[in-house]
């Protein structure tokens, strides 16, 4: 079972360790992590991807409340919540692809950031399916470079 | 008025109230020795090793419940320290220990006796610092302190830039502290309170499980009138021994892999095991599938992580145990009616009718001297003085606890989460600086005692008069143990026959010292150690095979005991 755990720390050196620290030394993997400050002076909120089952993923949930630098846990699952995720992919070029590449990026609302003479870089943003599904129509037309993001998640508010 | 760091320090040890420091100088920390020689409130206490002085400060630190502070230069200093600090984390032990470190500006240089000891000891501290400029540091101090002694204690670790020990600062210390990340959850739930008290007044056969954070919290008392009252019979995790008087007919002594047959069978038979301030180790509960099958599980705990980490709860407690038991104990007037004693007649007649099929014991029948009987004998010869016991690692330690009957809490200084050999000793000594009257024996074995025996110097220094007795079998015994029953008797590298004259090495000390080997001389040589104004090594040559039984081999279910 997946979860998104958004967590906000304190902005300090050894924050990230720590957290770190929490899933290798219980063996747990982190699938994907972002860090970014947020609006409150000195805090950031951190995104973190992880897989368990139902025991690991509560232990996870409450060995990251202990942290003294986590001011706050959020986990993502019953709630409706809206995730996104940014990818920037180069993309190798030729006559041939570039009309396709350009299809398919028009068709899923990305933008491309970058032209060379035999490369595009492509910037895409959605839901993690969204980016799945689109590097899986790039892929065959030679995909050079790849970074993703991993996610970032928001719980959605109550609708009146 | 400005202060430099190395006077920061000092004031805001004053105001903590730390009456000893351990540790050992270096050039890393030579500004703050230089201010602590200018005073006379707080006093430093030299050991011969960085590890020592944490277990000192360990040690000093379970008697009397204050935190222990240690002392100790960068580099090697610090690093000495992670065993101290890893076995104080496991024990959940208050301890600050401020380590020194190269000047700012060549952390990261690998500048001469650099350790990243922060980084190192991140995996073992409750929490650790590195003080970057001056004018953080009293605050810092104070977080430090907090952090350490609420909550579930433990370590907290401070590393200390020379440069910013010279450096100058106004000096305020805080009166109080907030941590927004910090919150420990003391009171408990009122509903879940209401529904374990449910639980409790309608089990039929329910058994407490007593662990280290009932001493911790100081619930000793209110475990004490919760069983009495409901007639609940109670047993103890090692670390939990004390919390409630072993010569009460409703203790059933410690569980687990070598706990009492009485114990490790009420676990498997109660239909509601309340645990107040343990944590399910796997030495306690055998194999896990087969724990306590037919029991509803309570579990009182300050640690949230620590409910449903290894076994599934059916009502979980979350909060300090004193007060937890505080709010509880009046809830149950509603069942002031009740004849407990009547109610619970058939499960305390079950009880009684295991203790009498397996009671701890050993043959008797021999010359040689057998450690459970010097443990026992030690047992009868102070029962009025209220000694503190402090031991190392291995079969000596788990005859203490099978043996020896405690009574209070904070009398057995024992290292139960990480069983690290060395500790005992140096924690007896700590234990010393913390109660000058109270006495302090050090049970010891002889691998154990080898590996901080050193500290042999810091009890002349000071003129501490800790008795020490090794119970001596030549062996690394519970490895030993492990391999005659497991291992088809391959002893493999732990026959440690080669090892120094404990008498003559403790009286190159100027030590008083004596060596034993029959079973006559058991008494009197104790009533001499026990009587004897000063420092006192007795070197006990013990039946060298001797195992400890009862024991339920790892992984095995607690009714698999073995018990001869
Ligand atoms: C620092 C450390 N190293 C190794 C061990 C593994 N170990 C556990 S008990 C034991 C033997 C202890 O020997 P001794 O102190 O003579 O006690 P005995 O069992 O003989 O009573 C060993 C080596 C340990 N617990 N701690
Ligand atoms: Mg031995």
């Amino acid at each position: 079972m997946k979860r998104i755990y958004s967590i906000i720390v304190e902005n300090h050196a050894g924050v990230l360790s720590r957290i770190a620290n929490l899933f290798s030394a219980r063996g747990y993997n982190i699938e994907s992590l972002s860090v970014a400050p947020i609006n409150e002076e000195g805090l950031s909120r951190m995104t973190i991807v992880t897989e368990g089952n139902e025991q690991v993923l509560e232990q996870i949930g409450k060995q990251l409340n202990k942290l003294i630098d986590v001011i706050k846990v959020i986990q993502f699952g019953e709630e409706p919540y809206v995730e996104r995720e940014m990818a920037l992919i180069k993309m190798h070029t030729d006559m041939n692809t570039r009309a396709e590449v350009l299809r398919i990026v028009d068709i899923f609302r990305g933008k491309v950031v970058d032209v060379s003479h035999d490369s595009y870089t492509i910037e895409v943003t959605g839901d993690s399916d969204k980016i799945d599904a689109i590097l899986s129509l790039l892929e065959p037309l030679g995909i050079k470079e790849l970074a993703r993001t991993g996610k970032v998640a928001m719980i959605r508010e109550k609708k009146r | 008025m400005k202060l430099t760091g190395a006077e920061i320090f000092i004031e805001s040890l004053k105001k903590e109230g730390v009456e000893y420091l351990f540790g050992i100088p270096g050039g890393a920390i030579i500004d703050l020795h230089d201010a602590l020689y200018r005073q006379d409130d707080i006093k430093f206490i030299l050991t011969r090793h960085e590890q020592a002085a944490v277990h000192m400060a360990d040690g000093y630190a379970r008697a009397t419940g204050k935190p222990g502070v240690v002392l100790v230069t960068s580099g090697p200093g610090a690093t000495n320290t992670l065993t101290g600090l890893a076995t104080a984390y496991m024990d959940s032990v208050p301890i600050v220990v401020f380590t020194g470190q190269v000047p700012t500006p060549l952390i990261g240089n690998d500048a001469f006796q650099e350790a990243d000891i922060v980084g190192m000891s991140r995996p073992c501290t409750k929490y650790n610092f590195l003080v970057k400029d001056v004018n953080d540091l009293a605050i810092t101090i104070k977080k430090a302190f907090h952090i350490a002694t609420t909550g579930r204690p433990g370590p907290v670790l401070i590393d200390f830039p020379k440069d910013v020990q010279v450096a100058k600062a106004e000096f305020k210390y805080p009166e109080t502290i907030h941590i927004r990340g910090y919150n420990p959850t003391y009171h408990g739930n009122p509903k879940q309170i209401r529904k374990v008290v449910k639980a409790i007044t309608s089990a039929k056969k329910p058994l407490l499980y007593v662990g280290g954070g009932a001493i911790i919290s100081g619930a000793h008392e209110e475990i004490y009138k919760l069983a009495k009252k409901l007639q609940i019979p109670v047993f103890t995790t090692l670390m939990g021994i004390g919390a409630f008087p072993e010569d009460d007919e409703l203790s059933l002594g410690m569980a687990g892999m070598h706990g009492t047959y009485r114990a490790n069978m009420a676990i498997q038979y109660c239909d509601l095991l309340i645990s107040i301030g343990a944590r399910f180790d796997d030495r306690v509960t055998g194999k896990v599938s087969d724990f306590a099958p037919y029991a509803k599980i309570v579990h009182i705990d300050i640690d949230p992580t620590s409910i449903s980490k290894n076994i599934k709860v059916d009502y979980p407690l979350v909060g300090d145990a004193k007060l937890v038991l505080q709010e509880m104990l009046p809830l149950f007037d509603e069942y002031s009616s009740v004849d407990w004693k009547e109610v619970r007649k058939p499960w305390l007649e079950q009880i009684e009718k295991w203790k009498n099929e397996h009671k701890l014991a050993y043959d008797m029948q021999t010359d040689e001297i057998k450690p459970q009987y010097v443990i026992e004998k030690l047992a009868e010869l102070t029962k009025d003085e209220d000694p503190i016991i402090s031991t190392e690692v291995g079969q000596h330690q788990m005859w203490v606890a099978q043996f020896y009957t405690f009574k209070k809490p904070r009398r057995l200084l024992t290292s139960g989460g990480l069983g690290t050999m060395g500790y005992g000793f140096p924690a007896g000594i700590g234990a010393k600086f913390g109660f000058e009257d109270k006495p302090v024996y050090v049970i010891a074995g002889d691998g154990s005692f080898q590996m901080n025996e050193q500290e042999l110097a810091t009890i002349v220094a000071y003129n501490k008069a800790v008795k020490t007795i090794i119970l001596n079998n030549g062996y690394l015994g519970m490895v030993r143990q492990w391999q005659q029953l497991f291992y088809g008797r391959r002893y493999a590298n732990t026959n440690i026959e080669v090892q120094p004259d404990f008498v003559k090495l403790a009286e190159s000390y100027g030590i008083k010292a004596r060596r034993i080997r029959k079973k006559e001389e058991v008494e009197d040589a104790l009533r001499e150690l026990v009587a004897y104004k000063g420092p006192y090594l007795l070197d006990v040559i013990i039946a060298r095979e001797e195992n400890v039984y009862p024991m339920v081999p790892a992984g095995a279910s607690l009714n698999n005991m073995l018990l001869t």
